[in-house]
């Protein structure tokens, strides 16, 4: 219930907000989704290596999350999304996009079939008007829960060390993509093996009541000297996503519903997620669209580039062989500190169907305010630019 | 008064409004020798601050601005020349249930605001606001430019309309499609298109009956929605903005930049005709029986007031009387301007809230908004009036003695014909309609009121020239606009007579304080001169 | 029963058995057989003559159901179809007469205008404005008559509506009287006829003419275009009260759809269009039957057909919403009254009361009916349009006895009471308005019925009701009826086709929507 005096905190504090508070040192906060979020609390490269290295505790519950019941889910969710839900069994999860009616993609999620209770849609947008336009001629129920359901992600390679010691029990067997629920100091919690890091690593969920329960329990293994736990921000979270290869709807691209001008939008074939979209399931928005795009010559793909070097390719555009013609830029950019090179996302233009043979990018950077322009030959990575055996290895080696 | 007997103007421009002005201004940057005639013995026209009650002043006719074009404001160095245009704090609709629906300029609160209301209606309004971007975004390529006369066979017309086929081809199909269902749609029917809460849709359609004959389940209001949607206030579109010292800061801004490029302005300076000799506009001549010659007269009067006025129907062909005769220029709104002793208790606002620094509205049903539409056609006022009231004292404190206030009200929808006529008794209890629908929704305001100045369409006419009080100069509807405005065949700023032209807020792109009808009227002006160009282009989008 | 190549059309209106008559004719001799269900138990749809008062037809009355004029049959199809061979009769042709309390009632025929009381003024420019807007009318044929073309990703055929139309529009007209058409195009009648008469009376009159049926009054803008709407009926034939109603008009295209042979079924009601991979695979109808087939032609309006027998699941989802935001509640209610005895009229003959009688005094009285429409209520002085088709058509009751039968506007769907509270209100309000008019009609009544636009969903199968299965403001017409993406008769679902007044043109007993989506279907098959 939100007051009418709502204007005095334009942010909104998440349950775990006292807590995250203590851990930012540097109050470099931002909004997400309306939530006063960390941009980094401390030193970013510390909360990097916690990833990747360690473990990271980040707050999720600012990502938006709908319940969906009645009898008609799966058909509505099937209608809705591109993927084929129809295989997803009880206590799993599954990665969507969905699209509008002319292929486009609106956004994109995670699907957590929670049996009996239904589905959880999470997504990185607002979708409640989406859902109920789509929800029409279907028996279903939809409830926006994002406050409802406090959530922690916990990743990196000691995370599973951490929350079993944290007494979280059964994490052995719970494979990628999977659900398992726990009782924790007397109380649910629901345990799923899912991620945004490319690592291996879980997000926790439970009542808004016991966020702070939770978060204690955690960072007790700390206190006790057991691990290290690092609460991370934003910014390590978009170096892992992109080194993991996982697109940022509003970063990458613009969504179907927000693109005003014609030709910004973009379908799943060309945001490289191709591999979601089902054509040969029952009819789902944007299918038509889709079974036409695919039948006709490839316009454009979101593509991972290596840019080679060490300058930052912020902003950069691509051109087909040095100095040939521009067919793109570069939407977002991360050293990867793991790996010591400039990875990137890029939207890049086909020509005649085809993709260019050498891509180089234009990087304008500068020292000590003097700016210098060079040249950088790049490499499309068609996999992830890192992962490791651990993020799917079940039960989970130690670290 | 200088003593002009003798002198040839290269231009004289009747009407010393914002729109006279800009045009006057541009002719003058490239070099002409123009003089602004008015009637009055103050300028501005409509965008005018005048000190009524001691100690206060009122924009007693327009009282914000946010479609003031850019390119013109830089062009004429506006700032330098005085302008400063404060962004206003969002706006309010009152609920009769004691809640309120507040449009936050903050977005996070805006949209949990909305969300307070309907969480789905958040939601909707994301999808509106692109929507909506869409169709400002093609609308604004046009408010610079002149529009084409489609039947012309032309190359000039061909190409502008070409060019206007072009950026309608700049969307997809189904967007077209829906370009032309905003069009033609009502400001309801289409805004329940995405939203479902009752205050939600009333507060949005506000906007689209502002000065219109139309209700909001009228066709072709949706697009009214755009005329006070696609300005911006330093790139955010759509919202509002008021000129320190009031908007008579606009015109004055714009005389100063006039007089900067050595141009000359005479008020009290009332023109009877414009005089007409071998079919070209010679000059004209003043009500005090002065004549003044200029190669080029250009009547910043409205439609009416310029062909069945200031012209002698002799020098008019016959179908363009008839035109005149039947342009649609009701007036729908008045005005009520009041000194305040302080600064009312809205009773549904918590303690602090920003909103009472922006727009307060008090009609939270579309039937209600309707309802009001409905009383206007038989000739009354609302008895339940959609209301835009402002106490812009509270961030211009040049407006009113310390601690005091000065509360502008607008008013829709108020007759021109007013069922009997109006009297002094009816004005009074129009203003009390007005006074009685903001006390509802706040105690003591009635107790603060210090001095009340009541306009009916009928003194807006009186005082500014705005033909029934009518405050875009013409009725934004469907058959009088682009070019049909003001007339089909007379939509290039070009009058009937060579060396005459339009540049009022009757000519394209129609009103609201933009000046781009002025814009528009130099640069067409200075094209037939073979004048050098002052008038800027559109910034452009992309 | 499986064929796969069996036609089914959804719907036995007339649009549906024209539609079915031209895909007889031309898909006939490749070996398809055409099938007509019709959920009723008679064809015709809303097209079609009822019986009212004591228990069954005999000793009772009829009258044709919704539609009772017939004004605007297409007279293209009379000739493909050769209607006359089939049996239809037009009927008698009608001038519209309008009534005055005082006997100063007005006569309105295509041409002139006659009556006591009118100025010289107002008789000459009635014959130049009619003149005038049966140009705009004639302009505006070329899409009218044809499929609606696409603004952008043109075909041949759309490209060459559009060269039509632009050329009748800049040369037809000309330049003066085209932009004179832009201009009035796209507002209001109120201001039109303002600008031209003078007689409140003739401008009820017309203003009565372009609101009947639509959910709009003179002020609303657009009302110029759904009168001239009204007037493409008016280029090519007079308005004329057809024998035995308008199910006669009905059961003459069903025989000349049998003559080419169309199967016709009626009891028969479709309930799924049964959809795999995005194509019609066939129909399943309430009994239980299965029809297997690849193309479908659905007569139902927009809502019926893809939110109820395609159902949005076979659909995009913004699509199905804006299906399901298209405005389709019905604002007209039909009263029919069995009478003893012929009503009289003060100064009228009994020739002038079997024509079409309005009463619509001014355009105010019209605008002030419609207010109430806009709140869910009905009109506290309706608009009506009446016609007594006993008095040149024995055939429809007892001797001594007649029928009357009155369009009564505005009665919205949505009516905040309810109809259940509100239909025997308003009807005593419709009969005692008449008896202003009609002095004694009261007592003369034995039977009456009142047919809501929830009665006439229920029972013709229309949702919310609405005579022209949708409103006809701009943003539902031409290619943009009854949703972009659907205007052009074929539908996002591979094989579903809409033949009804759902898509372009509209309403009205015009059969023109089923030529169209006939010759859409065709040329695709091509």
């Amino acid at each position: 219930m939100v007051e009418k005096d709502h204007f005095r905190q334009v942010l909104q504090h998440s349950p775990f907000h006292d807590r995250i508070e203590e851990h930012n040192l540097i109050k470099n906060w931002m909004s997400w989704n309306g939530y006063q979020t960390a941009r980094v609390l401390d030193t970013l490269s510390a909360e990097y290596f916690a990833i990747r290295s360690g473990c990271s505790v980040m707050d999720l519950t600012p990502m938006e999350k709908y319940r969906i019941t009645g009898p008609d889910s799966l058909a509505f969710l099937n209608r809705l999304v591109a993927r084929d839900l129809s295989k997803l069994k009880p206590n799993r999860v599954t990665y969507v996009v969905w699209c509008n009616d002319d292929g486009k993609v609106l956004d994109d999620g995670t699907i957590f079939h929670l049996g009996d209770a239904g589905y959880r849609l999470c997504s990185q947008h607002h979708q409640l008007d989406w859902l109920l336009i789509s929800s029409q001629g279907f028996d279903v129920e939809i409830a926006e829960e994002t406050h409802e359901v406090a959530a922690l992600a916990v990743q990196g390679p000691t995370s599973c060390a951490v929350l079993r010691a944290a007494g979280i029990d059964g994490l052995d067997q719970l494979k990628p993509f999977g659900i398992q629920y726990t009782q924790l100091l007397g109380f649910e919690v629901m345990v799923s093996r899912t991620g945004y890091t490319g690592d291996l690593g879980y997000e926790v969920w439970t009542e808004p009541r016991h966020a702070v329960d939770l978060w204690d329990a955690i960072f007790a293994t700390k206190h006790r000297g057991l691990y290290d736990v690092r609460v991370i921000g934003l910014d390590a979270l978009e170096m892992v996503r992109i080194e993991a290869g996982f697109i940022m709807p509003g970063d990458d691209f613009i969504t179907a519903e927000t693109a005003v001008r014609a030709d910004h939008d973009r379908s799943p074939f060309e945001l490289g997620v191709g591999w979601t979209v089902n054509l040969d399931k029952p009819y789902f928005t944007g299918k038509g669209a889709l079974i036409k795009e695919k039948s006709s010559a490839i316009k454009r793909r979101l593509v991972k580039l290596v840019v080679e070097g060490n300058k930052p390719p912020v902003d950069s555009f691509l051109y087909d062989a040095m100095k040939g013609k521009r067919i793109g830029t570069i939407k977002s950019q991360t050293w990867s500190p793991i790996l010591k090179a400039n990875l990137a996302m890029a939207d890049i233009d086909y020509i005649n169907g085809k993709a260019p043979r050498e891509i180089w990018a234009e990087i304008y950077y500068q020292k000590e305010l003097t700016w210098h322009a060079t040249w950088a030959r790049t490499t499309v990575s068609e996999k992830p630019f890192w992962s490791h055996p651990r993020k799917s290895a079940t039960p989970p080696g130690p670290y | 008064m200088a003593n002009n007997r003798g002198k040839k103007y290269d231009a004289i421009v009747i009407g010393a409004g914002h729109n006279g002005l800009t045009n006057a201004a541009f002719l003058a940057k490239a070099g002409l020798d123009v003089l602004v005639l008015e009637k009055n013995e103050y300028i501005g026209g409509a965008t005018v601050s005048r000190e009524l009650h001691e100690g206060w002043k009122y924009s007693n006719c327009s009282y914000v601005c946010s479609l003031f074009r850019p390119e013109i404001y830089q062009a004429l160095d506006l700032g330098r020349h005085g302008l400063e245009v404060i962004p206003l704090q969002g706006s309010t609709t009152f609920m009769q249930n004691g809640d309120y629906f507040g449009s936050y300029h903050q977005p996070t609160v805006r949209r949990r605001e909305i969300a307070r209301h309907s969480k789905r209606d958040a939601d909707a309004a994301i999808r509106f606001d692109a929507d909506l971007m869409k169709w400002c975004r093609l609308i604004r390529g046009f408010l610079l430019r002149t529009p084409p006369n489609p039947a012309s066979l032309k190359p000039r017309d061909a190409w502008e309309f070409a060019y206007l086929v072009k950026q309608f081809y700049g969307l997809s199909e189904s967007q077209i499609y829906e370009f032309i269902r905003f069009f033609t749609m009502s400001i309801a029917e289409y805004l329940e298109e995405y939203f479902e809460s009752d205050v939600i849709l009333a507060h949005f359609s506000g906007g689209s009956i502002i000065g219109t004959g139309l209700g909001v389940y009228s066709p072709g209001t949706a697009y009214v929605l755009l005329h006070h949607a696609m300005g911006d206030v330093d790139g955010n579109i759509g919202s509002w903005g008021f000129s320190r010292g009031g908007m008579g800061a606009i015109a004055k801004s714009i005389a100063a930049s006039f007089s900067s490029f050595g141009g000359e302005i005479r008020t009290a300076a009332e023109v009877r005709q414009i005089r007409v000799a071998g079919r070209r506009a010679v000059g004209v001549v003043l009500v005090s029986g002065e004549e003044i010659d200029a190669s080029v007269v250009v009547s910043n009067l409205d439609a009416k007031r310029t062909f069945l006025g200031v012209m002698d129907p002799k020098d008019l062909p016959e179908d363009l009387l008839h035109r005149a005769e039947n342009f649609k220029i009701r007036g729908s709104s008045g005005k009520v301007n009041i000194a305040l002793d302080g600064l009312p208790n809205m009773t549904a606002l918590p303690q602090g809230s920003p909103l009472t620094r922006g727009h307060m509205h008090f009609t939270d049903t579309l039937e209600r908004l309707e309802r009001g539409y409905d009383d206007w056609k038989d000739n009354r006022w609302s008895a339940d009036p959609y209301v835009d009231a402002l106490i812009p004292s509270q961030f211009d404190p040049t407006l009113a003695p310390p601690g005091k206030h000065m509360m502008s009200v607008f008013v829709q929808y108020c007759p021109y014909d007013v069922e009997g006529g109006w009297s002094d008794e009816k004005r009074d209890a129009f203003g009390a309609t007005v006074i009685d629908q903001i006390a509802q929704y706040s105690p003591d305001f009635k107790s603060m009121i210090l001095h009340t100045e009541v306009r009916t369409p009928l003194e807006l006419e009186n005082e500014v020239g705005l033909t029934e009080g009518n405050i875009f100069q013409g009725e934004l509807t469907l058959d009088q606009l682009m070019f049909n405005r003001p007339f089909p065949g007379y939509a290039q700023y070009r009058g009937p007579v060579k060396n005459m032209y339009l540049c009022s807020s009757s000519t394209h792109p129609g009103g609201g304080v933009m000046g781009a009808p002025g814009a528009n009227s130099a640069r067409e002006i200075l094209k037939d001169l073979r004048r050098l160009n002052t008038v800027p282009a559109d910034f452009g989008d992309d | 029963m499986t064929n796969s190549k069996t036609i089914v059309l959804v719907g036995g209106g007339h649009n549906g058995l024209v539609c079915a008559t031209y895909l007889a004719k031309g898909l006939g001799p490749a070996g398809y057989t055409v099938q007509v269900l019709e959920a009723r138990d008679q064809i015709g749809g809303a097209a079609s003559t009822r019986c009212f008062g004591q228990d069954s037809c005999k000793g009772g009355f009829r009258v044709s159901a919704v539609a009772h004029v017939l004004h605007s049959l297409d007279p293209q199809i009379g000739r493909d179809l050769n209607l006359a061979n089939a049996g239809l009769d037009r009927g008698p042709a009608i001038e519209t007469i309008s009534l005055g309390r005082n006997g100063d009632h007005l006569t309105l025929s295509a041409t002139a205008v006659s009556g006591n009381g009118l100025s010289k003024v107002d008789i000459e420019s009635y014959a130049s404005f009619k003149n005038e807007f049966r140009s705009y009318a004639k302009a505006l044929k070329p899409l009218m008559t044809n499929r609606p073309p696409r603004l952008k990703n043109m075909d041949r055929r759309d490209l060459i509506t559009l060269t039509q139309l632009g050329w009748a529009l800049r040369f037809g007209l000309g330049a003066n009287s085209m932009l004179e058409f832009l201009r009035v195009g796209g507002i209001n009648i109120y201001d039109v006829l303002n600008e031209q008469f003078d007689s409140e009376r003739l401008k009820g009159a017309i203003a009565a003419d372009a609101v009947i049926g639509h959910h709009m009054g003179p002020r609303t803008p657009t009302t110029v275009l759904t009168y001239l709407h009204r007037l493409q009926g008016e280029l090519h034939s007079p308005q004329t009260l057809p024998p035995g109603g308008m199910g006669k008009v009905t059961e003459a295209l069903a025989e000349a759809a049998r003559i080419a042979g169309v199967h016709i079924r009626t009891g028969a009601k479709v309930t799924r269009i049964l959809i795999r991979d995005g194509s019609v695979t066939g129909v399943a109808l309430d009994s239980g039957e299965r029809i297997d087939t690849e193309l479908v032609v659905s007569n139902a309006d927009a809502k019926t057909t893809f939110l109820k027998l395609v159902g949005t699941q076979d659909l995009d989802a913004m699509f199905a919403h804006r299906i399901r935001k298209t405005r389709t509640n019905g604002t007209v209610a039909k009263l029919h009254l069995g009478l003893k005895g012929l009503p009289e009229v003060n100064g009228m003959s009994v020739a002038q009361l079997g024509q079409r009688l309005l009463i619509a005094p001014d355009m105010g009285y019209v605008e002030h009916a419609f207010n109430h429409a806009k709140y869910g209520e009905f009109s506290e002085h309706p608009v009506l349009e009446i016609t007594l088709p006993s008095i040149t058509d024995a055939s429809l009751t007892r001797d001594g006895y007649h029928v009357m039968s009155v369009v009564a506007c505005f009665a919205p769907y949505a009516l905040k009471t309810g109809w259940d509270q509100g239909r025997e209100v308003f009807a005593d309000r419709i009969v005692s308005l008449l008896g202003a008019y009609f002095p004694g009609i009261a007592s003369q009544i034995v039977a009456r019925e009142l047919l809501t636009p929830v009665d006439i969903e229920a029972q013709y199968n229309i949702t919310g009701g609405h005579w022209h299965h949708g409103e006809l403001g701009i943003d539902q017409s031409f290619m943009m009826r009854p949703v972009h993406g659907a205007a052009q008769y074929d539908t996002p679902v591979d094989g579903l086709f809409l033949c009804g007044a759902a898509a372009h043109p509209g309403g009205g007993v015009t059969g023109v929507p089923g030529r169209l989506a006939a010759e859409r279907i065709l040329a695709l098959s091509r």
